[in-house]
Protein backbone atom coordinates (compact mmCIF):
# COMPACT_ATOMS: atom_id res chain seq x y z
CA UNK A 1 0.00 0.00 0.00
CA UNK A 2 1.71 3.19 -0.77
CA UNK A 3 1.03 4.75 2.62
CA UNK A 4 2.42 8.60 3.56
CA UNK A 5 3.99 7.69 6.98
CA UNK A 6 4.17 9.87 9.92
CA UNK A 7 6.17 8.53 12.20
CA UNK A 8 3.86 8.38 15.58
CA UNK A 9 0.23 7.70 15.26
CA UNK A 10 -0.31 7.22 19.06
CA UNK A 11 0.10 11.09 19.26
CA UNK A 12 -2.51 12.70 16.67
CA UNK A 13 -1.07 16.43 17.69
CA UNK A 14 1.88 14.90 15.45
CA UNK A 15 0.07 14.84 12.31
CA UNK A 16 -2.03 12.67 9.98
CA UNK A 17 -1.19 9.52 8.42
CA UNK A 18 -3.13 8.94 4.69
CA UNK A 19 -3.67 5.45 3.68
CA UNK A 20 -3.69 5.98 -0.28
CA UNK A 21 -5.38 2.85 -1.81
CA UNK A 22 -4.77 2.48 -5.69
CA UNK A 23 -7.56 0.79 -7.86
CA UNK A 24 -5.32 -1.50 -8.74
CA UNK A 25 -5.05 -2.90 -5.20
CA UNK A 26 -8.52 -2.65 -4.74
CA UNK A 27 -9.49 -4.85 -8.07
CA UNK A 28 -9.09 -8.02 -6.77
CA UNK A 29 -10.42 -7.55 -3.35
CA UNK A 30 -13.97 -9.20 -2.20
CA UNK A 31 -16.18 -6.51 -0.32
CA UNK A 32 -15.71 -7.13 3.22
CA UNK A 33 -11.87 -7.29 2.48
CA UNK A 34 -12.13 -3.71 1.18
CA UNK A 35 -14.69 -2.85 3.88
CA UNK A 36 -12.33 -3.99 6.96
CA UNK A 37 -8.77 -2.41 4.98
CA UNK A 38 -10.53 0.91 5.03
CA UNK A 39 -12.29 0.44 9.23
CA UNK A 40 -9.14 -0.87 10.35
CA UNK A 41 -6.79 2.34 8.71
CA UNK A 42 -10.06 4.21 10.65
CA UNK A 43 -9.67 2.49 13.51
CA UNK A 44 -5.82 3.63 13.56
CA UNK A 45 -6.89 7.34 13.49
CA UNK A 46 -5.62 7.69 9.57
CA UNK A 47 -7.26 8.85 6.77
CA UNK A 48 -8.18 6.86 3.54
CA UNK A 49 -8.23 8.02 0.24
CA UNK A 50 -9.88 5.43 -2.32
CA UNK A 51 -8.41 6.25 -6.02
CA UNK A 52 -11.58 4.21 -7.52
CA UNK A 53 -14.05 4.70 -4.29
CA UNK A 54 -16.71 2.36 -3.61
CA UNK A 55 -19.92 1.00 -5.32
CA UNK A 56 -23.06 1.75 -3.94
CA UNK A 57 -23.61 -1.86 -2.17
CA UNK A 58 -20.08 -1.43 -0.69
CA UNK A 59 -20.88 1.27 0.66
CA UNK A 60 -23.95 0.55 2.01
CA UNK A 61 -22.07 -2.40 3.96
CA UNK A 62 -19.38 -0.33 5.01
CA UNK A 63 -22.03 1.59 7.04
CA UNK A 64 -23.50 -1.18 8.39
CA UNK A 65 -20.18 -2.08 9.31
CA UNK A 66 -18.92 0.65 10.72
CA UNK A 67 -22.44 1.02 13.15
CA UNK A 68 -21.75 -2.65 14.22
CA UNK A 69 -18.34 -0.80 15.49
CA UNK A 70 -18.99 2.33 16.91
CA UNK A 71 -18.17 1.61 20.60
CA UNK A 72 -18.64 4.82 23.30
CA UNK A 73 -14.97 4.67 24.80
CA UNK A 74 -13.14 5.16 21.53
CA UNK A 75 -15.01 4.73 18.08
CA UNK A 76 -17.97 7.14 17.31
CA UNK A 77 -18.14 6.33 13.43
CA UNK A 78 -16.80 7.75 10.32
CA UNK A 79 -17.00 10.83 7.86
CA UNK A 80 -16.74 9.78 4.46
CA UNK A 81 -16.79 12.08 1.16
CA UNK A 82 -16.56 11.63 -2.46
CA UNK A 83 -14.83 13.81 -5.22
CA UNK A 84 -15.24 13.71 -8.90
CA UNK A 85 -11.76 13.64 -10.23
CA UNK A 86 -10.70 16.73 -11.47
CA UNK A 87 -9.85 17.10 -15.50
CA UNK A 88 -6.65 18.43 -14.90
CA UNK A 89 -5.79 15.59 -12.39
CA UNK A 90 -2.12 15.38 -13.94
CA UNK A 91 -1.56 18.55 -12.98
CA UNK A 92 -2.48 18.28 -9.26
CA UNK A 93 -0.75 16.74 -6.23
CA UNK A 94 -3.19 13.95 -5.76
CA UNK A 95 -2.86 13.07 -9.63
CA UNK A 96 1.33 13.01 -9.61
CA UNK A 97 0.49 10.56 -6.40
CA UNK A 98 -1.51 8.26 -7.52
CA UNK A 99 -0.18 8.04 -11.47
CA UNK A 100 -3.89 8.00 -12.83
CA UNK A 101 -5.00 5.97 -15.99
CA UNK A 102 -7.53 7.84 -17.34
CA UNK A 103 -10.44 6.28 -15.51
CA UNK A 104 -13.93 8.28 -14.76
CA UNK A 105 -13.94 6.84 -11.35
CA UNK A 106 -14.47 9.09 -8.53
CA UNK A 107 -12.49 9.47 -5.62
CA UNK A 108 -13.48 8.45 -1.98
CA UNK A 109 -11.85 9.69 1.68
CA UNK A 110 -12.65 7.87 4.57
CA UNK A 111 -11.71 9.45 8.30
CA UNK A 112 -12.29 9.08 11.85
CA UNK A 113 -15.47 11.24 12.69
CA UNK A 114 -14.02 12.27 15.91
CA UNK A 115 -11.05 13.53 13.69
CA UNK A 116 -12.52 15.07 11.04
CA UNK A 117 -15.41 17.55 11.68
CA UNK A 118 -16.31 18.11 8.04
CA UNK A 119 -14.67 16.94 5.20
CA UNK A 120 -14.79 19.86 2.74
CA UNK A 121 -15.67 18.97 -1.40
CA UNK A 122 -12.34 20.83 -1.84
CA UNK A 123 -9.63 19.32 -4.12
CA UNK A 124 -7.16 21.18 -2.82
CA UNK A 125 -8.09 20.50 0.73
CA UNK A 126 -7.15 16.89 0.15
CA UNK A 127 -3.80 17.85 -1.57
CA UNK A 128 -3.17 20.03 2.00
CA UNK A 129 -3.82 16.71 3.86
CA UNK A 130 -1.33 14.97 1.78
CA UNK A 131 1.27 17.14 2.10
CA UNK A 132 0.90 17.38 5.87
CA UNK A 133 1.72 13.91 5.60
CA UNK B 1 -75.92 -30.14 -0.54
CA UNK B 2 -76.13 -26.39 0.73
CA UNK B 3 -73.57 -27.12 3.58
CA UNK B 4 -70.97 -27.97 0.84
CA UNK B 5 -71.83 -25.44 -1.17
CA UNK B 6 -71.11 -22.91 0.83
CA UNK B 7 -67.94 -24.54 2.03
CA UNK B 8 -67.41 -23.94 -1.54
CA UNK B 9 -68.11 -20.74 -1.85
CA UNK B 10 -65.94 -19.84 0.99
CA UNK B 11 -63.11 -21.63 0.01
CA UNK B 12 -62.81 -19.91 -3.21
CA UNK B 13 -63.39 -16.33 -1.78
CA UNK B 14 -60.33 -17.31 0.35
CA UNK B 15 -58.52 -18.33 -2.30
CA UNK B 16 -59.61 -15.69 -4.35
CA UNK B 17 -57.86 -13.04 -1.69
CA UNK B 18 -55.12 -15.04 -1.30
CA UNK B 19 -54.12 -15.27 -5.32
CA UNK B 20 -55.92 -12.45 -6.99
CA UNK B 21 -55.21 -9.69 -3.91
CA UNK B 22 -51.59 -7.73 -4.13
CA UNK B 23 -49.14 -8.35 -0.92
CA UNK B 24 -48.65 -5.39 0.91
CA UNK B 25 -45.51 -3.24 -0.55
CA UNK B 26 -43.23 -2.77 2.09
CA UNK B 27 -42.28 0.99 1.73
CA UNK B 28 -39.37 2.28 3.77
CA UNK B 29 -39.24 5.76 5.22
CA UNK B 30 -35.06 6.67 5.11
CA UNK B 31 -33.58 10.27 5.53
CA UNK B 32 -31.82 11.86 7.69
CA UNK B 33 -32.40 12.20 11.44
CA UNK B 34 -34.77 14.52 12.90
CA UNK B 35 -36.31 14.96 9.21
CA UNK B 36 -39.78 14.17 10.26
CA UNK B 37 -40.42 10.56 9.03
CA UNK B 38 -41.69 9.48 12.59
CA UNK B 39 -44.14 12.10 12.59
CA UNK B 40 -45.07 11.48 8.52
CA UNK B 41 -45.24 7.60 9.29
CA UNK B 42 -47.77 8.54 12.37
CA UNK B 43 -49.78 10.64 9.85
CA UNK B 44 -50.29 8.43 7.49
CA UNK B 45 -51.11 5.77 10.18
CA UNK B 46 -53.77 7.59 11.99
CA UNK B 47 -55.22 9.02 8.47
CA UNK B 48 -55.62 5.52 7.30
CA UNK B 49 -56.19 3.37 10.33
CA UNK B 50 -56.26 5.11 13.15
CA UNK B 51 -53.40 5.33 15.48
CA UNK B 52 -49.52 5.47 15.63
CA UNK B 53 -46.43 4.12 14.90
CA UNK B 54 -44.04 5.40 16.96
CA UNK B 55 -42.35 8.36 19.13
CA UNK B 56 -41.41 12.10 17.42
CA UNK B 57 -38.95 13.81 19.96
CA UNK B 58 -36.59 16.75 18.87
CA UNK B 59 -33.94 14.64 20.63
CA UNK B 60 -31.88 12.76 17.52
CA UNK B 61 -32.20 8.89 17.11
CA UNK B 62 -35.53 8.97 19.13
CA UNK B 63 -36.49 5.89 16.48
CA UNK B 64 -34.13 3.57 17.34
CA UNK B 65 -35.49 0.52 15.80
CA UNK B 66 -37.48 0.86 12.80
CA UNK B 67 -41.16 -0.03 13.45
CA UNK B 68 -43.50 -1.27 10.87
CA UNK B 69 -47.12 -0.95 10.58
CA UNK B 70 -49.03 -3.60 8.72
CA UNK B 71 -51.73 -3.45 5.91
CA UNK B 72 -52.05 0.26 5.28
CA UNK B 73 -54.94 0.34 2.68
CA UNK B 74 -54.26 3.91 0.81
CA UNK B 75 -57.23 4.67 -1.47
CA UNK B 76 -56.70 8.19 -4.27
CA UNK B 77 -58.75 8.67 -7.56
CA UNK B 78 -59.64 4.91 -7.63
CA UNK B 79 -56.42 3.85 -6.76
CA UNK B 80 -55.82 1.85 -4.14
CA UNK B 81 -52.84 0.34 -2.89
CA UNK B 82 -51.91 -1.61 0.58
CA UNK B 83 -48.46 -0.88 2.14
CA UNK B 84 -46.70 -2.01 5.12
CA UNK B 85 -44.77 1.14 6.41
CA UNK B 86 -41.23 1.35 7.58
CA UNK B 87 -40.15 3.96 9.72
CA UNK B 88 -36.61 3.75 10.21
CA UNK B 89 -34.03 5.67 12.05
CA UNK B 90 -32.37 8.36 9.85
CA UNK B 91 -29.20 7.03 8.74
CA UNK B 92 -26.01 8.46 9.61
CA UNK B 93 -22.32 7.30 9.31
CA UNK B 94 -21.44 8.32 13.39
CA UNK B 95 -23.30 8.02 16.39
CA UNK B 96 -21.66 10.15 18.96
CA UNK B 97 -23.07 8.86 22.08
CA UNK B 98 -22.16 12.37 24.18
CA UNK B 99 -24.99 13.67 21.88
CA UNK B 100 -27.03 12.27 24.30
CA UNK B 101 -25.11 12.83 27.62
CA UNK B 102 -26.88 16.19 27.97
CA UNK B 103 -30.23 14.80 28.12
CA UNK B 104 -29.73 11.53 30.38
CA UNK B 105 -28.05 9.68 33.11
CA UNK B 106 -24.18 8.11 31.31
CA UNK B 107 -25.81 4.67 31.48
CA UNK B 108 -28.77 5.62 29.75
CA UNK B 109 -26.77 7.26 26.79
CA UNK B 110 -24.90 4.37 26.31
CA UNK B 111 -27.67 1.99 26.04
CA UNK B 112 -29.61 4.53 23.51
CA UNK B 113 -26.46 5.16 21.21
CA UNK B 114 -25.60 1.56 21.57
CA UNK B 115 -29.61 0.77 20.01
CA UNK B 116 -29.10 3.86 17.48
CA UNK B 117 -26.38 1.90 16.04
CA UNK B 118 -28.02 -0.91 15.51
CA UNK B 119 -31.52 0.42 14.15
CA UNK B 120 -29.27 2.37 11.65
CA UNK B 121 -27.10 -1.34 10.83
CA UNK B 122 -30.67 -2.45 10.88
CA UNK B 123 -32.15 -0.19 8.20
CA UNK B 124 -29.26 -0.70 5.94
CA UNK B 125 -29.59 -4.01 5.79
CA UNK B 126 -33.12 -3.71 4.47
CA UNK B 127 -32.74 -1.30 2.28
CA UNK B 128 -30.72 -4.42 0.58
CA UNK B 129 -33.13 -6.81 1.57
CA UNK B 130 -36.17 -6.25 2.36
CA UNK B 131 -37.95 -3.08 0.71
CA UNK B 132 -40.24 -2.75 -2.11
CA UNK B 133 -40.30 1.12 -2.08
CA UNK B 134 -38.67 4.27 -0.62
CA UNK B 135 -40.40 7.45 0.45
CA UNK B 136 -37.02 9.58 1.53
CA UNK B 137 -37.72 12.47 3.36
CA UNK B 138 -35.76 15.73 3.60
CA UNK B 139 -36.42 18.59 6.19
CA UNK B 140 -36.70 21.39 2.90
CA UNK B 141 -35.18 23.67 5.33
CA UNK B 142 -31.49 22.74 5.17
CA UNK B 143 -29.22 22.01 2.47
CA UNK B 144 -30.15 18.73 1.08
CA UNK B 145 -26.61 17.97 -0.61
CA UNK B 146 -25.07 16.32 2.36
CA UNK B 147 -22.67 13.08 1.43
CA UNK B 148 -25.42 10.84 3.21
CA UNK B 149 -28.25 11.73 1.25
CA UNK B 150 -25.99 11.51 -2.18
CA UNK B 151 -24.83 8.64 -1.28
CA UNK B 152 -28.39 6.77 0.61
CA UNK B 153 -30.19 8.22 -3.22
CA UNK B 154 -27.26 6.30 -4.62
CA UNK B 155 -27.79 3.20 -2.68
CA UNK B 156 -31.44 3.21 -3.65
CA UNK B 157 -31.09 3.85 -7.20
CA UNK B 158 -28.43 1.03 -7.14
CA UNK B 159 -30.90 -1.42 -5.91
CA UNK B 160 -33.66 0.06 -8.83
CA UNK B 161 -36.25 0.46 -5.83
CA UNK B 162 -39.25 3.00 -6.51
CA UNK B 163 -38.45 6.30 -4.79
CA UNK B 164 -40.54 9.28 -4.00
CA UNK B 165 -38.62 12.31 -2.42
CA UNK B 166 -40.63 14.10 0.33
CA UNK B 167 -39.67 17.47 0.70
CA UNK B 168 -41.23 18.40 4.24
CA UNK B 169 -41.18 21.01 6.54
CA UNK B 170 -43.00 23.20 4.19
CA UNK B 171 -44.73 25.61 6.83
CA UNK B 172 -40.93 26.59 7.88
CA UNK B 173 -39.92 30.07 6.67
CA UNK B 174 -36.94 28.96 5.05
CA UNK B 175 -38.04 26.04 3.68
CA UNK B 176 -37.34 25.76 -0.25
CA UNK B 177 -38.66 22.52 -2.24
CA UNK B 178 -36.13 24.17 -5.05
CA UNK B 179 -33.55 23.55 -3.72
CA UNK B 180 -34.39 19.62 -3.39
CA UNK B 181 -35.95 19.36 -6.80
CA UNK B 182 -32.78 20.89 -8.51
CA UNK B 183 -30.42 18.39 -5.91
CA UNK B 184 -32.55 15.38 -7.60
CA UNK B 185 -33.75 16.38 -10.40
CA UNK B 186 -34.44 12.50 -11.54
CA UNK B 187 -36.69 11.70 -8.87
CA UNK B 188 -40.24 13.30 -7.98
CA UNK B 189 -40.32 15.14 -5.04
CA UNK B 190 -43.30 15.94 -3.13
CA UNK B 191 -43.71 18.98 -0.60
CA UNK B 192 -45.52 18.41 2.39
CA UNK B 193 -45.71 19.54 6.30
CA UNK B 194 -46.34 16.43 8.16
CA UNK B 195 -47.11 18.19 11.11
CA UNK B 196 -49.65 20.97 10.16
CA UNK B 197 -50.50 18.28 7.55
CA UNK B 198 -50.32 20.67 4.86
CA UNK B 199 -50.79 18.66 1.26
CA UNK B 200 -51.47 15.36 2.18
CA UNK B 201 -53.65 14.89 -0.67
CA UNK B 202 -51.00 14.61 -3.16
CA UNK B 203 -48.95 12.83 -0.47
CA UNK B 204 -51.35 10.30 -0.59
CA UNK B 205 -51.99 10.40 -4.26
CA UNK B 206 -48.45 9.84 -5.16
CA UNK B 207 -48.04 7.19 -3.18
CA UNK B 208 -51.41 5.27 -4.94
CA UNK B 209 -49.63 6.27 -7.94
CA UNK B 210 -46.09 5.22 -7.50
CA UNK B 211 -46.29 2.36 -5.44
CA UNK B 212 -49.52 1.01 -6.74
N1 LIG C 1 -42.10 22.69 11.42
C1 LIG C 1 -42.22 21.37 11.19
N2 LIG C 1 -41.67 20.50 12.07
C2 LIG C 1 -41.78 19.18 11.80
C3 LIG C 1 -42.48 18.69 10.66
N3 LIG C 1 -42.42 17.34 10.68
C4 LIG C 1 -41.71 17.00 11.80
N4 LIG C 1 -41.35 18.10 12.49
C5 LIG C 1 -40.60 18.19 13.76
O1 LIG C 1 -39.26 17.74 13.54
C6 LIG C 1 -38.78 17.03 14.69
C7 LIG C 1 -38.32 15.65 14.27
O2 LIG C 1 -39.45 14.89 13.86
P1 LIG C 1 -39.42 13.30 13.80
O3 LIG C 1 -40.66 12.87 13.10
O4 LIG C 1 -39.13 12.70 15.14
O5 LIG C 1 -38.13 13.11 12.85
P2 LIG C 1 -37.35 11.76 12.43
O6 LIG C 1 -36.08 11.76 13.22
O7 LIG C 1 -37.06 11.94 10.96
O8 LIG C 1 -38.24 10.59 12.72
C8 LIG C 1 -39.92 17.01 15.69
O9 LIG C 1 -39.72 18.05 16.62
C9 LIG C 1 -41.16 17.23 14.81
O10 LIG C 1 -42.22 17.85 15.51
C10 LIG C 1 -43.06 19.65 9.76
O11 LIG C 1 -43.68 19.32 8.74
N5 LIG C 1 -42.89 20.97 10.08
MG1 LIG D 1 -37.94 8.94 13.89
Amino acid sequence: MPTATNADDSDPADGIQIDLISGERMENMATMEKIRMILDGVHDGNIVILEEGLTPDEESRLIETTMAEINPEDFNGIEIETYPKSDSKDSSLLGRIMGGDGSEAKLTVIGPANRIETLHKDETLISALVSRS
Amino acid sequence: MGLFTELKDSISRATDRLFSEQEPKRIGIYGPPNAGKTTLANRIARDWTGDAIGTESHIPHETRRARRKENVEIERNGKSVTIDIVDTPGVTTKVDYEEFTDEMEEDDAIRRSREATEGVAEAMHWLREDVDGVIYVLDSAEDPITQVNTMLIGIIESRDLPVLIFANKIDLDDSSVKRIEDAFPQHKTVPLSAKEGENMDEVYENIAEYFG
